[in-house]
């Protein structure tokens, strides 16, 4: 169900394609290698530490520090209706990093480098197709509120 | 192994050619690189091709590219990593030199960008980046590059006014060079009074599309020394990658891919950043030019922007930095890119740069970035 995650998706098919079966019920999952216990966001089937194939989801706290951020103006295929928008990258508190647009919960003047955000999982509602995705949001900021 | 000398360059006018297929631009550019060694084509042992596909109609370009230069039945071969193709190209030529197998080799960088529509152009804009977990979010060029500066002005202080500097530099050194796509100089009030593209970049701060191609011949020590008078030695010639996804890199305020690359050219050619007095450096956005002084070792981590300000990197500067007005002005025909970049540290190296010219060039770099950082290339050129 891969197909379900971003608004416009290029890879319908991965050996992780459960993680957007997860996003849709509220949970943001990261990897764990279950030979030498390597973890991973985003998730990866295939070990990066031990090359080992054997793999389990683990679901992280979504929270992190803010690394950078950008407004997109000219927008590609597929996003020009919801042009501009504000994309952050964002280094997660158990590691890795995230790559999602900002959520309503914060307002474009208040965003700068170093801000606690939350990463909360979310659904484009209007469309006839199940599209999930993340935001960054608040700190404490839970799904069912979004 | 035998030393790599170049010993023929050729270029054509970079821009919007509507007047020619991809072929007849790379035609131009391998006569006039034939004409400067002063060798006949059937010399040519065997061709690569630099260039990046899915721009093309034409598919598997390298064939098509053989038949029209009339060096068919030669071997000749395709490379591509994205925007740094020319100096891949480059690179496996140098190998095969390096390796016996060939003896004189032509290097055509060539990329026919301007007859994509506007659709088709969008649609690859979106899928520049990791497509699984990034792209999903309508990443761009400039967005992730855009993402580069707002990390760099936070961390060291880098300001708006020093991103405009590189671009007021090279449309300055643009002006004088007859193969630039932008043959104008641009003050900082009009490159602020652009459009946004991705914060912080407004128009001015990105390299354009454009149409062109660019020939280097390449000759083993023997042969190239019989054939030039001043031939120019390729003794650096590294290449490093970096994750293909950003996620995956500690931080985002240089490129690693070309901090490996460039110490390992320094190594192989027994020169330091502070022998280089020309660099041709990978400019398609301002802050890509900055981060190169600092990962190339011109300057140190951080100082990229007063280094700019200073004008170190103008000619009479510390280092003279894309006095052919870069990508930015040249504009940015991918695959041709990095063959324009050596063919203009060659011409620097030999003397022959006229009123752009560095003085007292006796050794040069370029620096060639694939994607955004995917992969880096660093050639070191040395004139006897």
């Amino acid at each position: 169900m891969f197909k379900w995650f971003g608004k416009v998706n290029y890879t319908p098919y991965t050996k992780v394609n459960d993680f957007a079966r997860y996003l849709k019920d509220g949970h943001l999952m990261g990897s764990r290698c279950k030979s030498c216990g390597a973890t991973s966001f985003p998730p990866r089937a295939d070990c990066d530490s031990c090359m080992s194939g054997d793999f389990e989801f683990i679901e992280v706290s979504g929270k992190g520090k803010l690394h950078t951020f950008t407004k997109i103006v000219a927008a590609p295929t597929g996003f020009e209706d919801v042009a501009p928008y504000i994309v952050g990258v964002v280094d997660l508190q158990e590691g890795g990093k995230a790559l999602a647009w900002f959520g309503d919960s914060i307002a474009e003047a208040e965003i700068e480098i170093g801000m606690d955000v939350q990463i909360v999982p979310r659904i484009i509602e209007e469309l006839e197709d199940i599209k999930v995705y993340y935001s960054l949001e608040q700190p404490g900021t839970t799904w069912s509120k979004v | 192994m035998t030393r790599v000398g170049i010993v023929g360059v050729g270029h054509g006018v970079f821009g919007r050619r509507s007047d020619a297929t991809v072929q007849e631009l790379a035609f131009e550019a391998f006569r006039s690189a034939l004409e400067d060694a002063g060798i006949d084509r059937d010399a040519v042992d065997a061709s690569v091709v630099g260039s990046v596909p899915e721009y093309h109609k034409q598919r598997s370009l390298a064939g098509v590219i053989q038949e029209y230069l009339g060096l068919v039945p030669k071997p000749t071969w395709l490379t591509e990593v994205a925007c740094a193709s020319g100096s891949a190209a480059m690179r496996t030529a140098w190998m095969s030199i390096k390796a016996g197998v060939h003896d004189i080799v032509a290097v055509i960088g060539c990329q026919k960008m301007t007859e994509l529509s506007t659709p088709e152009i969008l649609a690859l804009m979106g899928r520049v980046g990791e497509v699984q977990w990034e792209s999903g979010f309508g990443t761009t060029f400039p967005g992730y590059y855009a993402m580069f500066a707002k990390r760099h002005m936070h961390e060291f202080g880098t300001t708006r006014e020093q991103l405009l500097d590189v671009a007021v530099k090279n449309h300055h050194y643009g002006a004088m060079n007859p193969f630039a796509l932008f043959r104008k100089e641009i003050t900082k009030e009009k490159a602020t009074a652009s459009e946004d593209v991705a914060t912080p970049f407004q128009v001015y701060d990105c390299c354009a599309n454009a149409d062109g191609a660019a020939c280097i011949v390449l000759a083993g020590e023997g042969r190239a020394r019989e054939i030039s008078e001043v031939p120019i030695w390729l003794d650096g010639m590294a290449c490093a990658t970096a994750s293909m996804s950003v996620l995956r890199r500690p931080s985002l305020v240089g490129l690693p891919s070309a901090e490996r690359a460039a110490a390992e050219a320094y190594a192989m050619a027994g020169v330091g950043p502070a022998d280089v007095k020309v660099a041709d450096v990978h400019d398609c956005f301002t802050i890509a030019e900055i981060m190169a002084y600092e990962d190339l070792g011109f300057c140190k981590k951080g100082e990229g922007g007063p280094f700019v300000a200073d004008r170190q990197t103008y000619v009479g500067g510390k280092v003279a930095v894309n006095v052919d007005g870069g990508l930015k002005a040249k504009g940015h025909p991918i695959g041709a890119t990095g063959t324009s970049m050596t063919y203009e540290i060659v011409k620097q190296l030999r003397g022959e740069a006229g009123e752009r010219q560095v003085p007292d060039a006796d050794v040069g770099l370029t620096h060639n970035v694939g994607g955004i950082g995917q992969y880096c290339f660093v050639q070191v050129l040395k004139r006897d």
